[in-house]
This record gives structure tokens, C-alpha cells and sequence, in this order.
């Protein structure tokens, strides 16, 4: 297989400049691929997803029967970003999670950005995931937000842009690291002379900035709580309890007692000290939030208002991840560090401001329309995408509750090339980096590309027909020595039904 | 250890076990009827009887449909029988999964892909004709599954609940595999100590994988014998007493009481059904009668079985019906992913 009939398209193209020459960061894996023998890269391509399906790695797919049960479709081309390329994401993260944090602390307290008028109070006030019950927690360091994933979109322009932030229970790491075990089998000897920085110590520093959370021991009991084995994200909360090696618990294993949390054991109780929780706030503690949760643990929160767990993240940050005020995140950027954000928005309408509303009704037609509170890619328009009826169906929607409604030029988001057949075509990929906020912000180097693999599809959702791509970014500058031209004289890769 | 994790560890270890055993007797039997001559080929209602599924067969056959191919249908995929093997491995699976982080990967890949072979293998026609591999890919990944616990987990609590829920599985499926004898018609009075009589004995012995070990000890076949073997031995590791003693010491490796002791009720029952089969002899079982005293042993390991989960567990596990119904409950409560 080689890129020969490859089309870029009018579109930004990951691997290949506007000349049809690769990228710097890609010549050697073209080079690689272009030489493999006939049939190679199909072959490697389901040893990939034979390994993935005996691994188990799985999503459902809410409301389906086990037959259903799917592999999250991986492409094992991977996206390569350059060192330079990537040193400005990495800035521009750590800027926007400090702010964002800095954001939550206040809104929870003194409201200063609200009363200095920067962000509008009734905004605040109406939003969904704003949490009453919050107001006044101190949680450890000062940190709400110790695990984000946020979203980046590249435009035509090549410009990288932030598309939303997601500061709840941001899943998709543990793709991350095994798609990059894949890759390592798959392309040994490009990875090996690409210099891509690792990502496989991400499960350690994510314990340890959990670890740094207990409130008064040197040794706390760190547990992962998960809604349980038919969550779609379950894979994750038991490969990341079982890299960090700390127990998996549901909300039925812990229980409440002396203000203290506990879990059953075999030996009788063990004292909890903090909870990496993967469970939305509303299900958190009945007592506190939805009262029909089974979920959850009653007296949780209480028990974290008391400084007896730490929670991560803490519960109300995702009053930062709503749509609307993701708009004014440039503004919270400038009002609490004095900065300007290194990494720009996405251009957004506010449908609850008349005069964005009736642009926004005008030309529903070529924008996207998300509501202001979903995360999963569900319940969006895609205007160019959709039908008459649709776009009119949307417009009552929009006008019945402007506030829960932004929308969005539709972006000309990049491409990448996935393989589809015999050859290789184009198909829009979005980024999403993870970053851990402790003392310091650490930022994941990579992070998953997802990919919408449907011809033209621009949701890249895993619940929207999405799969997935190993990110590498490259250490320093590519080396102009090496080459892979005549790479068939290398080694072959031997193929089994685990490819090592 | 978590409650809720030792539940299903064990349960998972049941779950394959019994898996592995419903597969034993199938094949057995399949070889035995193929002996038989024809009007004595059609005895596979034992099968269901000693599986625990008569009335749950009855209710979807009917009156003597016991056949080969819907008894082979019923004990291999249906998912209504909650004991057939694409039930049992579905359920070791999803206690698997649910235990992902406390076992090793390779543990959990391989009920993963025996669970994707055994749900391949349902959707496959004609499979009812030959099963014998289907059968042996089922036993040896048992085998396999239990060699990966035995060299790559750490002996910790985990492994003894591994292998508290192996042996008490065993334990009650080497009874009814022996019990299964009581329910054998033999087509006439005549039969009983002819050599058809032997192939029965000779299979009871091969549903146990005991053949050969059985042979080595006593050469001849004898009843008295080969019940005495797959109760009584001291050394054969499905005989029932054996699988006693074993569940018992991880048992008490699980507590950390001494040997001898008890400190709780699943400890007590435990250790007296033990001690009861390490003292005695097989002319007594059979006076007592061999039906009567095996019927006695399955109530008294169900009584272990529950004294367990009162002393250990606050949570019930996955089982093979539950692991179906809770498809519908909506458990999502995590965004952003």
C-alpha cells in the first residue's frame, strides 16, 4: 500500500504538507509503510484488533444487548505531532487549567469574577452543573480539578483551537496507554528512531498526585470508585485501578461511619483516605445530591466538607466544563493570571444573547448547535449535515431554552489518513489531551486522537461511530540521516494472534 | 481484601469449573451411548437430572425430550439454563471483569476469549453433530486457567478464594457425577455386572478424568471401588474428600485461624463435613446408601456454601441469570466520556 492516490483534500492535513510531501515528524513512517510487502499493513492492522477484542478492551453501548459489545475501533496509523508543534499545547493547557481552577475556587467563594461583572452572575446561577451544596468546600491544595481532558480541533488554518474543556470524569486514557503498547508491536522500528516521548508513566503520576491529596497520612489507602461493570467507560476504571494497583470499589463497598468512609473487607472495615471517582457528581451521595442514586455512598460529602476523604476531582467542577461559560474562559484566563490565553476558543454564539440567538436561527444552516450541559457528543447539530426538518426541530429547541444552547462555525476539522480497504483515505480527527493538576500541571504528551471514521463525519465520539489513534509526540526535531526507503530489508514483525 | 471482590473471584472460579465439568459429562456420556447398543442409546436424561435443570428442561422440551441433540443444545447454549456452559462461562467472565484489577491480565484475556469462542461456537450449526472439540477446548482452557493462577498470582487471599470456589465446586460435581449412577436405567436386569455395566463404571470414572489414576490403584472395576475412589481417596484431586481438605485449608489461610479450629460458621460446617469424610469407609456410605448419603453430602456443602457468604461477603456476586437482566438498569452516571 502506498499514499500515491492518497487526497488530501481542502482540508489540513496531519501527515502530509500541502506540497503532497510527509511532514517532517512523518516522513520515516511513510517511509516504512510505503516499503512493507503487499498485504502487510492489513495484516498488522488486525493483529491490532484481535489483540484489542482478546484484551477486552470494550465499550458498550448504553441500552444494547452483550452482542453488541465492541472493540472501540483503533487505526494503527498513528498522528504525529512535532516537538514544536506541541511545546505551545503544552503552555497553553497548564495556563487554562490554572485559570479554570482558580475559576471554580472563586465561583465556590467570594464570586469576585462575578462581581467584578467579567462573567455574568445570572449565567453562574443558571447553569446546570452548578453545585448549591459546593459553596464554601476547601478541598486539598486548593485543586478541584485534578484530572482533565481537554478537546482540540485543528482548522484549516493548521491552528490548533480548544473545543471544549472536560473537568467531571474525562475518560479515554487508558486508550492512550494501550494503544500505545500496539503501536510499539506494530511499528517497532519507526517508534524506536522517531525519539516519541512515552506516555506509560501516566498511571504513576496519577497515583501520586492522588496520594499527595490525603489529608493526615503518609501512607493513604488510594480507591477508584466506579459506577460498576456496565458503565461504558469500565474497562478504564479497572485498567487504571489495576496499573496503580489500588482496589476498584462501587458505591456498595463503601459505607459511612463516624464521619469517617470505609470499605468492606473480608477482615472486616478499612478507612478510606481518597477516592478517584468516576462517578457524576449528581450520584455521588444521596443524601446530598439525587437522592435515588444507588450509586453513591450517603455521607461521602459530608465526610469530604469534613476533610475526612479527598475526592478527585472534587465535586462542582463542572461548572467550568458548561458550554456557555466555556466562552468566557479567554476572559477568566486574562482576569486571573493577568495573561493572554495561548490557546484560542472556537468562535461561539450564546444563544441566550438576542442578537447571537437570531444569527444563530439565521444560519442554522452551516453552524453546529451544542446544548450547553451534554458531554458525549450527544444532542448536537451539525447544520451543513442535517436536514430542513432538523434545523427547524433545533430552532424551537433553541428558542424554548435559549440558555442551554451555543453554537459554532463548523470547523474544517484536519485529516488524517486511516486505512479503509486497500488504501488509505482522509478522516477528521479531533485531540484530546490529559492533564494532572497537583502542585504543577502535568500534561500528558499525546494524549487520544480521535478519529470519526465514517466517510465525512465530523463527531468523533466513541458513542458516534469514532475510533481512535495512537498520538505521538516527538521529542526533538526529526533527524534527516535516517531513512526508511529501502526499510524491507528489515525484520519482519511476526505475525500470531498477539502480535510481538 | 474487598467483600465484593472475594465473592466474585470465587464465583468466577465456580463458575468455570462447573463449565469444565458440564463439558466432561457431555463428552463422556456422547462416547458411552456410542457403545451402547441402540435401544439402550438414548439415556441422556441423567445428564439434566444431575446438572439440576429437570424442571426447567421439562418446562421448555416437554415430556421425553430428552435427546441427544436438545439435552447436548440444553447443557451447552442455552441461556436460560443458568448452569449450561455459554452461562457459566458468560458468568466467570463478567465476574471477571468485574475483578479485572485483583487478577492478572492473562487470567482475565483467557475467560475473555473462551467467552468470545464459546459465543461463536453457539451461532455455529452443525456443531451438535461434533462437539468433541468444542468439549476439549473447554476443559483444557480450565486447565489452562487454573495453571495461570497456580504460576503467575501471588499465593495471596485472592488465590485461596480462587481455589476455596475450585474445590467446592468440584466437591459437588464429583458427587453428582458419581450419583449419576442411581439414575442410570439399565435397559434390563440382566445387564447389571455384564460388560455394559462395566462401560458405565468405566464412564463414571472418565467423567471424573479418574480413568486412568483409578486403574493404577485397583486394575479391576469394581463398584464398591470406584466409589470409594471418587469419595474417599486421600490423594486423587477430584475425589470428594481431597477437595474437602483443600477448600479447607484455604479457607482457614483466608481467616488465618489455626487448622483444627473454628472461629466462624462457614469454618465450623467446613471442618465437620471434612472430618467426616476423612473418617469414613465406603461400606458404610453404601449401607447407608450411596443415593441417601451423597443427597445428605449436597444439602450439608450448600449449608458451606452459604456460611460463606454470611461470614465473607455483604454483596452477591454476578450470576449466570443476573449477569443477562442487568443489561436494561441504567448504570451510566459518568460524563464526559
Amino acid at each position: 500500500m502506498d499514499f500515491s492516490c492518497y487526497e488530501r483534500g481542502d482540508f489540513y492535513d496531519e501527515m502530509f504538507q500541502a506540497d503532497g510531501k510527509p511532514r517532517p515528524g512523518s516522513r520515516l513512517l511513510v517511509e516504512r509503510i510505503e516499503a512493507l510487502l503487499n498485504g502487510d499493513l492489513n495484516r498488522r492492522q488486525q493483529a491490532a484488533e484481535i489483540a484489542l477484542l482478546n484484551m477486552g478492551i470494550t465499550f458498550n453501548v448504553y441500552g444494547s444487548d452483550e452482542a453488541d459489545e465492541k472493540i472501540f475501533p483503533f487505526d494503527i496509523i498513528p498522528r504525529i505531532l512535532e516537538a514544536r508543534e506541541w511545546e505551545p499545547i503544552e503552555r497553553g493547557l497548564a495556563q487554562r487549567i490554572l485559570a479554570l481552577n482558580l475559576f471554580i475556587d472563586d465561583v465556590y467563594h467570594d464570586q469576585k469574577i462575578l462581581r467584578d461583572g467579567v462573567v455574568p452572575d445570572e449565567l453562574i446561577q443558571s447553569c446546570a452543573s452548578f453545585r448549591q451544596q459546593c459553596i464554601g468546600l476547601n478541598p486539598p491544595l486548593g485543586v478541584w480539578c485534578h484530572i482533565t481532558g481537554t478537546d482540540l480541533v485543528r482548522d484549516r488554518d493548521g491552528v490548533f483551537y480548544v473545543l471544549e474543556d472536560n473537568l467531571r470524569c474525562p475518560s479515554g486514557v487508558s486508550y492512550v496507554i494501550e494503544n500505545r503498547q500496539i503501536l510499539k508491536r506494530t511499528f517497532p522500528h519507526v517508534f524506536r528512531a522517531s525519539n516519541v516521548r512515552p506516555v506509560d508513566d501516566y498511571c504513576i503520576r496519577l497515583l501520586e498526585s492522588l496520594q499527595q491529596l490525603a489529608p493526615h497520612t503518609d501512607s493513604p489507602t488510594v480507591v477508584l470508585l466506579t459506577p460498576g461493570a456496565f458503565n461504558s467507560a469500565y474497562f478504564e476504571h479497572a485498567f487504571l485501578a489495576q496499573q496503580m494497583g489500588i482496589e476498584l470499589v462501587e458505591g456498595s463497598d463503601l459505607f459511612v461511619h463516624d464521619g469517617n468512609v470505609f470499605m468492606r473487607t473480608t477482615h472486616g472495615s478499612q478507612r478510606i483516605d481518597v477516592i478517584y471517582r468516576r462517578i457524576d457528581d449528581d450520584f455521588l451521595d444521596p443524601q446530598v445530591f439525587r437522592a435515588d442514586s444507588v450509586l453513591g455512598v450517603p455521607g461521602l460529602v459530608n465526610a469530604y466538607r469534613n476533610g475526612r476523604v479527598a475526592l478527585a476531582n472534587a465535586p462542582g467542577t463542572g461548572v467550568a466544563d458548561d458550554k456557555v461559560v466555556y466562552a468566557y474562559v479567554p476572559e477568566i484566563i486574562r482576569y486571573y493570571l493577568s495573561e493572554d490565553p495561548i490557546l484560542p476558543n472556537v468562535q461561539t454564539y450564546l444563544c441566550w444573547r438576542e442578537a447571537d440567538l437570531q444569527h444563530v436561527l439565521k444560519h442554522l444552516h452551516e453552524l453546529v448547535v451544542k446544548p450547553a450541559s451534554e458531554s458525549g457528543g450527544y444532542g448536537m447539530l451539525v447544520g451543513p449535515h442535517s436536514t430542513k426538518a432538523e434545523q427547524e426541530d433545533f430552532a424551537e429547541r433553541i428558542k424554548s431554552n435559549p440558555r442551554n444552547y451555543i453554537a459554532q462555525p463548523t470547523l474544517a476539522l484536519s485529516r488524517a489518513p486511516v486505512i479503509v480497504g486497500d488504501r488509505f483515505e482522509g478522516r477528521h480527527v479531533d485531540l484530546r489531551p490529559f492533564i494532572l493538576h497537583g502542585p504543577q500541571p502535568y500534561i500528558l504528551p499525546g494524549g487520544l486522537t480521535r478519529v470519526a471514521l465514517r466517510k465525512g463525519s465530523l463527531v468523533v465520539n466513541s458513542s458516534q461511530g469514532g475510533g481512535s489513534k495512537d498520538t505521538w509526540v516527538l521529542d526533538a526535531e526529526p533527524d534527516e540521516s535516517v531513512s526508511f526507503v529501502d526499510a524491507a530489508v528489515l525484520p519482519p514483525v511476526v505475525h500470531g494472534e498477539m502480535p510481538c | 481484601m474487598l467483600s465484593r471482590v472475594a465473592n466474585s473471584i470465587y464465583w468466577m472460579s465456580r463458575y468455570l469449573e462447573r463449565a469444565e465439568n458440564v463439558a466432561r459429562f457431555i463428552d463422556v456420556n456422547m462416547h458411552l451411548m456410542l457403545d451402547l447398543s441402540v435401544e439402550a442409546a438414548s439415556q441422556w436424561n441423567p445428564l439434566v437430572v444431575t446438572t439440576g435443570g429437570e424442571e426447567l428442561f421439562l418446562a421448555k422440551y416437554g415430556e421425553n425430550a430428552a435427546t441427544q441433540d436438545n439435552v447436548m443444545q440444553f447443557l451447552m447454549f442455552d441461556l436460560d439454563n443458568p448452569n449450561s456452559i455459554y452461562s457459566c462461562v458468560r458468568a466467570a467472565r463478567e465476574n471477571a471483569r468485574s475483578v479485572r484489577q485483583s487478577i492478572s491480565s492473562e487470567m482475565w484475556e483467557l475467560l475473555n476469549r473462551l467467552f468470545l469462542r464459546v459465543k461463536r461456537a453457539s451461532m455455529r450449526e452443525g456443531l451438535l453433530d461434533a462437539p468433541h472439540e468444542f468439549l476439549t477446548d473447554i476443559k483444557d482452557t480450565s486447565h489452562l486457567f487454573a495453571g495461570l493462577t497456580e504460576n503467575i498470582m501471588s499465593h495471596n487471599e485472592a488465590w485461596h478464594w480462587t481455589r476455596l470456589g475450585r474445590f467446592i465446586e468440584r466437591a459437588d460435581k464429583t458427587s453428582r457425577i458419581v450419583d449419576v449412577k442411581y439414575y442410570f436405567v439399565l435397559p434390563a436386569l440382566e445387564y447389571v455386572g455384564m460388560p455394559y455395566d462395566n462401560l458405565h463404571w468405566a464412564a463414571l470414572l472418565k467423567s471424573a478424568t479418574a480413568f486412568e489414576m483409578y486403574r493404577k490403584q485397583y486394575r479391576r472395576i469394581a463398584p464398591n471401588w470406584v466409589t470409594e475412589f471418587l469419595i474417599l481417596d486421600r490423594d486423587f484431586p477430584r475425589s470428594i474428600r481431597y477437595c474437602l481438605v483443600k477448600a479447607e485449608e484455604s479457607l482457614h489461610a483466608i481467616t488465618g485461624s489455626p487448622a483444627g479450629t473454628f472461629h466462624n460458621l462457614a469454618e465450623q460446617r467446613l471442618g465437620r463435613l471434612r472430618s467426616d469424610f476423612e473418617f469414613a469407609r465406603i461400606e458404610e456410605i453404601i449401607s447407608f446408601g450411596l443415593h441417601e448419603y451423597l443427597d445428605n453430602f449436597q444439602v450439608r456443602l450448600n449449608e458451606v456454601g452459604d456460611a460463606i457468604f454470611d461470614t465473607f461477603m455483604a454483596l452477591r456476586a454476578i450470576d449466570s441469570t443476573a449477569a443477562r437482566s442487568t443489561n436494561g438498569v441504567s448504570t451510566s452516571g459518568a460524563s464526559n466520556s
